[in-house]
């Protein structure tokens, strides 16, 4: 059973907000409660069975069930409390949760509040796909759940729609499943799955070269009424239309941060991430209110939403101490292509650990310009901007910046 | 010999279902028969969940007649049986001079119809009551009546009250064949033969075809597809009430509403088809509503949708109710109910039930009739999730299972429990809300999956409709 008070409550108890549990009371705060909807701690990583998870934050190589597995060996050492089986389901007030799970329905008050609710994928509804509505279409969060946590049937012959590093894990969890992939559709002209390290990196030449890869293709509808039987496509350069015929569509990517909570809160989200906006201290438009992980954007890695989690905990610490909650920012706003920048808000007198950009679609020859009011603070030419993967950018500029009302702006030109 | 009932009514949408619960008041043996694997799978799950008061109805119409007499029924029925509504009021807005030329004339109509409360508003009050509205109004009506209802829990509580009090459900029964003799009818098809004295004809979409196995052709539906966009949750502040469109000559125009579950419904459009299951949705429907829900709701198109869907309505070549008594062939048809046969459901039961009384049928009230409340599965009222005595009642009220929808373990349990038992995903979505959220089963299909093979001893390959999809 929860307590009504606490110093820090974390929502979500994903790599993000175990990493802030774990920082936060290496920090000394002491009283700090995670809540997990979910019966296991862990998040997001414990359906990933690939490898390729703890590198950065864990400084060793686990898989995801694995990597999460360690983090909660973490929390029981460092005697952090999970709550698991516990939802957030809204906000009496400001800083006080609701709060149900099986021991009941309450509320906690906390001094600071960390949201750390991850982030999910776009169904195929969202995605305003047309047709008829058959059973076997799936996200790869459903599908990584019908293979790994309950065991269930797939099909036999998939279609992935997206081509980005989640749908090659898609293609992993697929082999795994036993069945064939007959087609691996995007709307860009190549694919966007970039390789990390070295193993990792020949294993996902080698599963991407036996994809049958569909570039420029537009998904335009669905077959099937009991399950699904193909689905139509359409070449958006050549404007043709094809089938494929398969029992199973997995749609991949098209992130949306889980930000019910966020906005339950009254916290004023980025129109680009649809995540809270964000200082480089990961507090967001509400005093008291931090937010970090996927849910800010999607998505990053787990060991860059855990190290995100660790920093939050920092200017949490701050906080709790000084009490300061400093109001003034300038708004970071991106133009099409780019989908965002990390953090939304700045301020010339605080750096964040990192600037991060993500392009929606490829540019080549092409400059980034960065200004405020008209005032060039930063440019960059890039040969080939690619898509679907955050750049890091130099934070020295934002030295310059002027605390105004005046945003500052991203954009690609041409 | 096969079973032999009183009165045996085919389909059990909400025509169907409402008749049967009528029915089972009195000392007669019931059947009702649906070919579909559970209750209320047909247009009676497709609907825009709107409990109309029948104010636009044409004057004089046996539509607008039963619908005044329903919604007085309905509105002690809905909270008795647990079926979620809210009494939001409806606003129809005029956009440009014809539809305010429109107004008053439909104003007088209401008033033809008996809805008295109507009444025409100024453009200032339209925006008082919607500030959200994109600019342009000229100016309303407002129907202080219109709500909104669950379309899946009407038929289902309707066909659950029918059932414990005596009716005979068989699902997975298509009526193909249907032989009268002297003193009774064979109805037979796939799911077996029985026979009945009374034949009422409640199949919706297929009410021509039973229709004409009794030698009837007196109308043939046409189906006229409905696509429809439902809006996440967190669009529910933007809008307070059913936002009606005006009905001209030229446009029927699509409404804005939300729902008992707290999402927000764009459409739906009408479209002919030839096909009678053809509910996929379109390219172009979908393009249409959002283009039509931009100019009257703009904020409305940067959230997030929920799911898009399609329903078949009922049109015939005429324009009322196709209801019509053969007391020498013991048959009823009730027929082409077309916009609005949920909302006028329970009227359209009693008034069937009263024709089979003028026909001759004894009718003797049984001693008792059982009620039931469905579980709330509404905005309006507490949900299980939010209940301290149903959570210390039993833990499994704290189990959220679906969280988007914030559905529990204990909720989902009943379900497959309950007198007419969800056997199916979509038995279980339309019971509980299971899977009909923003990440539609990203987090919990599988655990559903799994838990509904489990609880009701069924194979998953099944469930998941891959062994018919291998078997073809
Ligand atoms: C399908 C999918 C596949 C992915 N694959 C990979 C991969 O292979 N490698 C990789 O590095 N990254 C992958 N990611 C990115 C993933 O987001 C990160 O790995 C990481 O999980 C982000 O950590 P997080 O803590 O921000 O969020 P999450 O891991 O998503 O954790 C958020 C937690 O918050 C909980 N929660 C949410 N709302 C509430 C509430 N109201 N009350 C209580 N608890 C709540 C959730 O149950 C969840 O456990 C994937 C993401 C998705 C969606
Ligand atoms: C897009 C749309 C929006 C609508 N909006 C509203 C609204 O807001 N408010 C409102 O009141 N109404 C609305 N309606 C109308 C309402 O949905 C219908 O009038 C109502 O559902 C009709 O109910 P029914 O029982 O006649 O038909 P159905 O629900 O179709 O039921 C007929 C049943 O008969 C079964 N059946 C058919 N043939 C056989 C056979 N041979 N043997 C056994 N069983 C058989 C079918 O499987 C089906 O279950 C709307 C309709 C649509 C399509």
């Amino acid at each position: 059973m929860l307590p009504e008070k606490a110093d820090v409550l974390i929502v979500g108890a994903g790599p993000a907000g175990l990493a802030a549990g774990l920082e936060l009371k290496r920090l000394g705060i002491q009283d700090v409660r995670l809540v997990e909807r979910e019966a296991v701690a862990g998040g997001i990583p414990r359906l990933c069975h690939h490898t390729g998870f703890g590198l950065g934050d864990l400084r060793r190589i686990f898989s995801g069930p694995e990597y999460a597995r360690r983090y909660r060996e973490l929390a029981s050492a460092a005697g952090l409390t999970i709550h698991t089986e516990t939802t957030v389901t809204g906000w009496n007030q400001a800083l006080q949760a609701e709060i149900t799970s099986p021991h009941g329905v309450g509320t906690l008050s906390a001094k600071a509040v960390l949201l750390a609710t991850g982030v999910r994928e776009r169904p195929r509804s969202a995605r305003l796909v047309p047709g008829t509505r058959p059973q076997g279409v799936f996200t790869t969060g459903s599908l990584q759940r019908f293979v790994f946590e309950q065991q269930l049937p797939v099909g036999k012959r998939a279609v992935i729609v997206g081509a980005e590093t989640v749908s090659l894990s898609v293609v992993l969890t697929l082999q795994q499943a036993g069945v064939s992939v007959v087609g691996m559709l995007t709307e860009l002209p190549r694919h966007q799955v970039y390789f990390p390290f070295l193993p990792v990196k020949w294993l996902f030449a080698d599963l991407l070269g036996r994809v049958p890869l569909k570039v420029n293709s537009h998904v335009t509808q669905i077959f099937g009424h009991q399950r699904v039987e193909g689905l139509e496509f359409e070449n958006t350069e050549s404007g043709r239309m094809e089938t494929l015929a398969c029992d199973a569509v997995i749609f991949t990517g098209g992130w949306i941060p889980e930000h019910e909570m966020a906005r339950k809160a009254g916290l004023e989200l980025s129109p680009a991430s649809l995540g809270p906006q964000v200082d480089p201290a990961f507090r967001t438009s509400r005093t008291g209110f931090f937010a970090a992980g996927n849910l800010l954007r999607g998505a990053e890695t787990a060991d860059w939403s855990a190290l995100e989690g660790q920093r939050a905990a920092l200017f949490i610490r701050e906080y709790l101490q000084t009490k300061r909650w400093p109001d003034q920012t300038v708004p970071v706003q991106v133009e099409a292509p780019l989908a965002w920048a990390i953090p939304t808000l700045l301020r010339p007198d605080e750096l964040p650990a990192s600037f991060r950009i993500r392009s929606q679609a490829f540019r080549e020859q092409t400059t980034l310009q960065i200004s405020q009011g008209g005032q060039l603070l930063f440019s960059r030419k890039f040969s080939r901007l690619p898509a679907n993967t955050s750049i890091n950018l130099p934070v020295d500029w934002i030295r310059h910046i002027s605390l105004s009302d005046k945003p500052i702006r991203l954009a690609v030109q041409p | 010999m096969p079973e032999l009932f009183d009165v045996a009514v085919i389909g059990a949408g909400a025509v169907g279902a409402a008749i049967a619960r009528e029915l089972a008041r009195y000392e007669l043996s019931v059947v009702l028969l649906e070919a579909a694997p559970d209750v209320g799978m047909g247009t009676s799950k497709a609907s825009t969940a709107i409990w109309h008061t029948g104010f636009d109805a044409r004057p004089g119409s046996l539509e607008a007649t039963l619908m005044r007499r329903s919604y007085t029924l309905m509105e002690s029925f809905l909270p008795e049986a647990g079926v979620p509504h809210e009494l939001l009021g409806g606003l129809l807005i005029a956009w440009n001079t014809d539809q305010l030329e429109v107004l008053p004339k439909l104003l007088e109509k209401a008033h033809q119809n008996g809805v008295l409360d109507v009444h025409l508003i100024s453009a200032e009050e339209v925006y008082q009551r919607e500030p959200r509205l994109a600019p342009g109004a000229l100016g309303g009506m407002f129907v202080p009546g219109e709500g909104i209802l669950c379309t899946y829990t009407v038929p289902l509580a309707c066909a659950t009250q029918a059932v414990i009090n005596g009716v005979t459900l068989k699902v997975n029964f298509p009526v193909e064949q249907v032989s009268s003799r002297e003193n009774f009818h064979s109805l037979s098809g796939k799911g077996g033969s029985l026979q009945a004295r009374w034949v009422i004809n409640a199949a919706g979409l297929f009410s021509d075809e039973i229709n004409a196995c009794f030698g009837h052709h007196n109308f043939t539906v046409t189906p006229r597809r409905g696509e429809l966009i439902v809006y996440d949750k967190l669009a529910r502040p933007l809008v307070k009430h059913v936002l009606l469109p005006v009905p001209t000559a030229i446009t029927k125009g699509v409404l804005i509403s939300p729902t008992v579950y707290g999402n927000i419904l764009l459409g739906p459009t009408a479209e002919d088809l030839p096909d009678k299951t053809a509910t996929d949705t379109s390219t172009d429907g979908i393009q249409m509503l959002l283009e039509k829900g931009r100019k009257i709701l703009p904020q409305l198109l940067s959230e997030e949708v929920t799911a898009t869907y399609a329903g078949l309505r009922a049109a015939t070549e005429h324009s009322d109710y196709q209801i019509a008594l053969h007391p020498e062939q013991r048959y009823l048809c009730v027929g082409g109910i077309r916009s609005t046969g949920i909302s006028a459901s329970l009227g359209l039961a009693e008034y069937a039930v009263e024709l089979l009384k003028q026909a001759g049928v004894v009718l003797t009230p049984k001693a008792e009739f059982k009620p039931f409340k469905m579980p709330n599965i509404g905005e309006a009222t507490e949900r299980p999730y939010q209940s301290a005595e149903m959570i210390a009642s039993n833990p499994d009220y704290g189990r959220i299972v679906c969280h988007c929808e914030r559905v529990t373990l204990g909720e989902l349990l009943d379900a497959m429990r309950a007198p007419i038992p969800a056997r199916t995903l979509d038995g279980l979505r339309r019971r509980t809300r299971a899977l009909q959220g923003r990440c539609q089963g990203f987090n919990c299909q599988a655990s559903l999956v799994h838990l509904l093979a489990q609880e009701t001893r069924q194979n998953p390959s099944s469930l998941l409709g891959l062994e018919a999809a291998h078997a073809a």
